[in-house]
């Protein structure tokens, strides 16, 4: 064992190289002073400015933070009550089912998501004319089916693996179940659903294929944008762009890491004391 | 069954009932609409396709299927070509997904304990920046006067710059890339979980390190490669921005010709009826993460 060791260290390095090679190269060129990409002219912070200026993009981008947002609190709730029906009730009519239509999301192909939620999407508007029209709202209710998915299993771990004994404690004590719930099972699963929530914020944020789909003319998100213009090529703003992205999702990642690290030692900690 | 803190019948209804009606409305029946789009005619309106079942006069309803659609599928080369061939880029970078996943899995599991968790953030972290700009990122390597090209020419080991981008291979390079953490995760953790005795009793027994991997390791980490594997494999069949934007115009994918069908020609039942044969197409594999997901459930 210890002597195949440093083999395994190396291929776990060259991994990381792999997986972050392209990522560094991106923010080092997001400083080049030259329009041309993979030419070093000296550094310079430039297309950064150049971002500030670009009404469209900042226009796209601050429809999908709205967009992340609202897709984010909806998959929370939405993927908590899916969790909780899934963990807590073993036997319910359904339950397959349930099952099925919260994982395969997270396997399906984008474009059938985004296809046959549009192809609802007119259908309703024909019927019963809801929802009117195609842009932000279309946009939300796709993305929170998905990410809702992707919630549901963060969460699902989390309750698995929770200690009931608290919430059976409390409701042997006369404390009624809702109150329970907020008092005390809330709390607990609080680190799954932050992740979650998380989570669910940044894959509205990233989508491109099933935005594109059930969006209308008048709403264009960022990665509607990022899309269009990578189209033509490789463009220094973009690298700008995305150095900005990668800096403020891994500082988020590291800190709720870190959070949730420290959480995980404290919750050892009692238990060697208990 | 005991002690539930949400007990009482309305409660529960409600917790089951509001999700279930979440995605039976947005998941499961906008399949439907799939099906029924793939089998009508494409027609110059807005929405562009003809409805199948059409009041013609009073009380007077004609319906209309029309199977054009699928036989055009199954005649016309490009598009058997491009379901074939969409398997087999999947196929091949699940394959290459699973070999750089396994060592990078079996490294992070067999790590001191307390680096495992940093180890294993340091693997999801690119997975939550924009997948959209990290397959970008490989544009500016894989190009003609690219990063990659510029430091094998500086290096000397070639004098012509090499043609990768909008190659098959850039495609797989691409893949491989944003799918990797997906095989690492279900690996490492059946990996994790190997009861170590069994190799110390093998290794006891003068079992050599290859074949203590072959006969023990391997067998018992096969739900975690099932796993990882199908996570790569279903999603990547029907991949869109990796061929579009790595991709040439001879690497067809059945996500990019769906796309192409439906923002270009504005053929919504044909591209209705790609979607319908992908998913039926991907529900064996579907079937089969299932079944090793609940293998590990029940553990």
């Amino acid at each position: 064992m210890k002597r195949r060791f440093p083999l395994l260290m190396t291929a776990l390095m060259f991994g990381y190289a792999f997986l972050y090679g392209p990522i560094l190269s991106l923010i080092v060129y997001s400083f080049n002073e030259s329009r041309l990409v993979t030419v070093w002219a000296g550094f310079s912070t430039k297309w950064y400015g150049e971002l500030l200026h670009n009404q469209q993009l900042l226009d796209a981008a601050w429809l999908s933070v709205k967009v992340a947002a609202t897709t984010a609190c909806g998959a929370v709730v939405l993927g908590t009550l899916a969790a909780l029906a899934l963990v807590r009730f073993r036997r319910f009519r359904g339950r397959g089912t349930l099952q099925v239509m919260v994982t395969a999301p997270l396997v399906m192909p984008e474009v059938i998501i985004g296809l046959s939620l549009l192809l609802l999407f007119v259908a309703m508007q024909d019927s019963i004319g809801w929802p009117d029209g195609r842009g932000q709202l279309t946009i939300t209710l796709a993305h929170t089916t998905f990410a809702m998915a992707y919630v549901t299993v963060i969460v699902q771990s989390r309750l698995a693996h929770m200690d009931q004994s608290l919430e059976e404690a409390a409701l042997d004590l006369g404390a009624r179940p809702l109150k329970v719930f907020f008092t005390i099972t809330l709390p607990l699963i609080a680190p799954a659903l932050a992740a979650g929530w998380l989570l669910a914020f940044t894959l509205s944020l990233d989508d491109l294929v099933v935005a594109s789909f059930v969006s209308g003319p008048g709403a264009t998100t960022l990665p509607m944008v990022v899309y269009s213009s990578v189209r033509l090529g490789v463009s220094p703003e973009i690298n700008a762009l995305a150095t900005i992205i990668v800096l403020l999702v891994s500082s988020a990642v590291a800190i709720a890491g870190v959070l949730l690290y420290r959480q995980e030692k404290r919750a050892q900690r009692e238990q060697n004391l208990g | 069954m005991k002690g539930l803190p949400l007990s009482p019948l309305r409660g529960r209804g409600l917790i089951i009932g509001v999700p279930w009606f979440w995605l039976g409305l947005f998941f499961l029946l906008p399949f439907l609409f799939v099906l029924k789009i793939s089998l009508s005619e494409p027609v110059l309106a807005q929405p562009p396709y003809m409805d199948l079942i059409r009041e013609v006069e009073d009380g007077l309803v004609s319906i209309s299927v029309n199977f054009g659609n699928y036989l055009l599928l199954w005649e016309d080369p490009l598009y058997r070509g491009a379901l074939f061939g969409s398997l087999k880029i999947s196929a091949i970078s699940t394959l290459f997904c699973l070999l750089f996943g396994y060592p990078m899995a079996y490294a992070i599991a067999r790590a001191p304990s307390h680096w495992r968790l940093p180890l294993l953030m340091l693997i999801i972290l690119p997975f939550w920046t924009s997948f959209l700009i990290r397959v970008y990122a490989w544009i500016g390597i894989l190009k003609g006067n690219g990063l990659l090209n510029n430091f094998l020419i500086w290096s000397g080991l070639i004098d012509q710059p090499l043609e990768i981008l909008h190659t098959p291979l850039a495609v797989y390079i691409g893949i491989v890339y944003s799918y990797l953490p997906f095989v690492v995760l279900p690996l490492y953790a059946t990996l994790v979980r190997l009861d170590l005795t069994l190799l110390e009793a093998a290794a006891d027994l003068g079992c050599r390190p290859w074949k203590q991997f072959l006969t023990i390791t391997l067998p018992l980490s096969l739900p975690g490669v099932i796993a990882g594997g199908m996570l790569v494999f279903i999603p990547v069949v029907g991949e869109f921005v990796i061929p579009d934007l790595l991709g040439g115009p001879d690497t067809l994918m059945i996500g990019k010709l769906m796309w192409t069908e439906f923002f270009s020609n504005k053929d919504w039942p044909l591209a209705s009826s790609l979607a319908a044969v992908l998913l039926v197409v991907l529900i064996i594999p579907f079937v089969a993460l299932r079944h090793f997901e609940q293998r590990e459930e029940a553990v």
